[in-house]
């Protein structure tokens, strides 16, 4: 019923000599979503890049301790990083649309991936616009540039590139963080949709978010997961202090 | 606590056709059981040879282009060094013999010494001396030799018993006509004067043509490598050392191609001429190769690592992201990068001087020697004769260089800007 999908085992993480993770140990399970709370600087961002290895390419940086996903450690010496790259969607804190078309964003990765024919992709792209809720938006001019697309749509569109390799596990780095509040809905009633068939991992700021589409949240504090649990739990009952003034803070 | 918040176990439980465990096995999601599971084999590391093969191929060119340097440095230390070690006697002899190599091949016994060059150069308010001694010294017209084709040099020997005033009584008035400069010979000292530009113009951009088709990709994937594949320590080497190559006199460029590079390429490719548009489109590469690189390499870092970053998340590898991502997002620096780079290789008067073979031929072929517009006004403007035709026709060609140049950059000034407006309004190339 409820497949463990990645476990964190002591991972600590260094920019340097700066210890951004100190030993954080979890579980995140297949086709429920998992929140990461905690303030600015807490090392939310550090943990999703460390999950796809995205840390890799930052110079002078070091990861201590196990990654298993599927039980398999990610870190290991004969991984292949791409591989295993494709099939972790992610989308970032800051939308990052290429100077392309917006046809041509979708496209990418099917493309890079030895998709060529143009059925296929033109299907691609339908679905992965219509999956992210932009597609009425964007259909009609689908040759512009996405650069020209407003923030939220941008944000949309970047969720879309994500889900057109259809990857296993999708990271999102606050990805409502530039959407009104009827987009944002929109992105939560994806993430719905999409636990059918991915892990979810979704930073975000926004408590209320958080626990409207998470099933388990992890709160972290100065690069350390302090508490983690069902939402529920977390939400209502939270056994750690400082848990609970920072959910009550931003509750009001 | 906010009582409005439903949370995903409440909304499950609310709705009896979603619980948890069919959702899990939703039949309607996409999920094919055979897609892919993160299991060993399907991670394994991958060697991908066309990228394992572009990257060595990128990191041998990057690595060529620092030889090229520590070889031109390593070289002019190296002849010099002689100075410390040995007698002043032997030094000498060994410059007396690297001189008459320069123009061995175009003239036979009669060397000129480049000192001649500018040494009686008429300054504006001795004007009326400076003619006279024109007139007198026989010797400054020799020059004209390097302009023309061998067989005619036999002709131009003979000129030197003319007079400097028999030429400025002849040339002005009779035989000038516009037209004429678009005749086929450049012959400006000879006893009919022509001044065909159409050789010179030829040679110039035969000379830029091979100089931009080895600077170009060169420069570009040196850059690319250097963005895209050099761990950070090489990128902070080569950047710098590339650059140095920027501060390099030309004069110390054309002196390597002279000596060491027109010997070894003659030897691979075994063509007749020692010094022709060949070689001298190599040395002004040289030249080029630093400013292409420095642009290029600066557009390629101004790319958001963002984009990067986008791309190898979705699995694509580096190499995928350099050429499809990073290099077609440099596109207008890098066609600035060019532009520039052709400028730099078009009015380059050195190198062309030096390794070009200077005689004005018009032909095809690129293992025949040519001179270039510019090296023309660095040869002849010396010994002109103040307020000549000739002396026109050079500050003309200085002009036509001018122009060109101009042009070049406001191509590349208006289609760069071009670009970006197009790109903030949202529209694509
Ligand atoms: N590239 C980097 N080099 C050095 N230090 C970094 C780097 N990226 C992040 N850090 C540091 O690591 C710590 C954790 O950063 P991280 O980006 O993971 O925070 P975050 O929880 O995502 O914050 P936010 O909510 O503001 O996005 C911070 O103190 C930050 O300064
Ligand atoms: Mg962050």
């Amino acid at each position: 019923m409820k497949e463990l999908k990645i476990e964190t085992r002591n991972l600590s993480f260094y920019y340097g000599n700066k210890l951004a993770l100190n030993s954080v140990s979890f579980n995140m399970y297949a086709n429920h979503v998992t929140a990461l709370i905690g303030p600015s600087g807490c090392g939310k961002s550090t943990f999703l890049r460390t999950l796809n290895r995205m840390n890799d390419l930052i110079p002078g940086t070091r990861v201590d301790g196990e990654i298993l996903i599927d039980g398999l450690n990610i870190y290991d010496k004969d991984i292949d990083v791409v591989n295993l790259r494709k099939k972790i969607g992610m989308v970032f804190q800051r939308s990052n649309p290429f100077a392309k078309s917006i046809y041509d964003n979708i496209t990418y990765g099917p493309k890079i991936n030895g998709i060529h024919k143009k059925e296929v992709l033109d299907e691609i792209v339908e679905s992965s616009l219509k999956k992210a809720a932009i597609w009425e938006e964007v259909k009609d001019r689908l040759d512009h540039s996405a650069l020209g697309l407003s923030g939220g749509q941008q944000q949309r569109l970047c969720i879309a590139r994500a889900l057109s390799v259809n990857p296993e596990i999708l990271l999102m780095d606050e990805p409502a963080s530039a959407l009104d509040p009827i987009s944002t809905g929109k992105i939560e009633e994806l993430i719905f949709e999409l636990k059918k068939t991915f892990t979810i991992i979704i930073v975000t700021h926004n408590m209320q978010q958080a626990a409207r589409v998470s099933d388990y949240t992890a709160f972290f504090y100065m690069g350390e997961m302090v508490e983690y649990g069902k939402t529920k739990k977390i939400f209502t009952t939270p056994d750690k202090k400082q848990t609970e003034e920072y959910i009550t803070g931003r509750f009001g | 606590m906010d009582t409005k918040i439903i949370f995903p176990e409440d909304r499950e439980s609310l709705n009896l056709h979603e619980t948890e465990e069919s959702t899990a096995m939703d039949p309607q999601g996409q999920k094919d059981p055979n897609a892919f599971v993160f299991t060993k084999e399907s991670l394994k590391k991958k060697i991908r040879p066309s990228e394992f093969l572009s990257e060595k191929l990128i990191t041998g060119v990057a690595f060529l282009s620092i030889a090229i340097i520590v070889l031109i440095f390593f070289f002019v230390f190296r002849e010099a060094f002689p100075i410390f070690t040995q007698k002043e006697k032997k030094s000498e002899t060994q410059v007396t013999a690297v001189i008459p190599e320069k123009y061995g091949d175009t003239s036979s016994g009669n060397t000129v010494k480049p000192e001649q060059y500018g040494a009686e150069t008429p300054t504006p308010e001795n004007k009326e001396e400076g003619k006279t001694e024109i007139k007198n010294t026989g010797n400054v017209i020799k020059p004209e030799r390097y302009g023309v084709p061998e067989d005619s040099i036999q002709e131009s020997t003979g000129e030197e018993e003319y007079t400097g005033s028999e030429i400025s009584q002849l040339t002005p008035a009779e035989t000038f006509h516009l037209s004429s400069l678009f005749g086929k010979e450049w012959m400006p000292v000879s006893e009919r004067p022509r001044y065909g530009l159409i050789p010179l113009i030829v040679g110039t951009l035969k000379v830029t043509l091979i100089a931009i088709l080895f600077a170009a990709p060169l420069a570009i994937l040196a850059a690319l490598f250097s963005v895209a594949f050099a761990p950070h320590w090489l990128r902070e080497t080569i950047k710098p050392a590339i650059e140095m190559l920027a501060g390099f006199p030309s004069v110390v460029i054309g002196f390597f191609a002279l000596t060491i590079m027109a010997t070894a390429l003659q030897a691979v490719f075994g063509y007749e001429t020692r010094l022709n548009a060949f070689v001298g489109g190599i040395a002004m590469a040289l030249a080029a190769i630093p400013i292409i690189f420095t642009v290029t390499e600066d557009s390629m870092n101004a790319i958001p690592e963002t984009y990067s970053e986008a791309s190898l998340a979705l699995g694509a590898t580096r190499w995928q992201t350099a050429f499809f991502v990073v290099l077609p997002a440099a596109t207008p620096g890098i066609f600035a990068a060019v532009l520039l780079g052709i400028g730099r290789i078009f009015g380059e008067t050195m190198i062309a001087l030096m390794a070009t073979g200077n005689a004005a031929l018009l032909s095809a072929n690129p293992f025949e020697s040519v001179r270039t517009l510019a090296a023309t006004i660095g040869a002849e403007m010396a010994e002109v004769v103040f307020g000549d035709t000739h002396y026109s026709v050079l500050f003309l060609i200085g002009a036509l260089l001018f122009v060109f140049t101009f042009a070049l950059n406001a191509i590349a000034e208006f289609y760069v800007k071009g670009k970006l407006m197009k790109r903030f309004q949202g529209k694509l190339s």
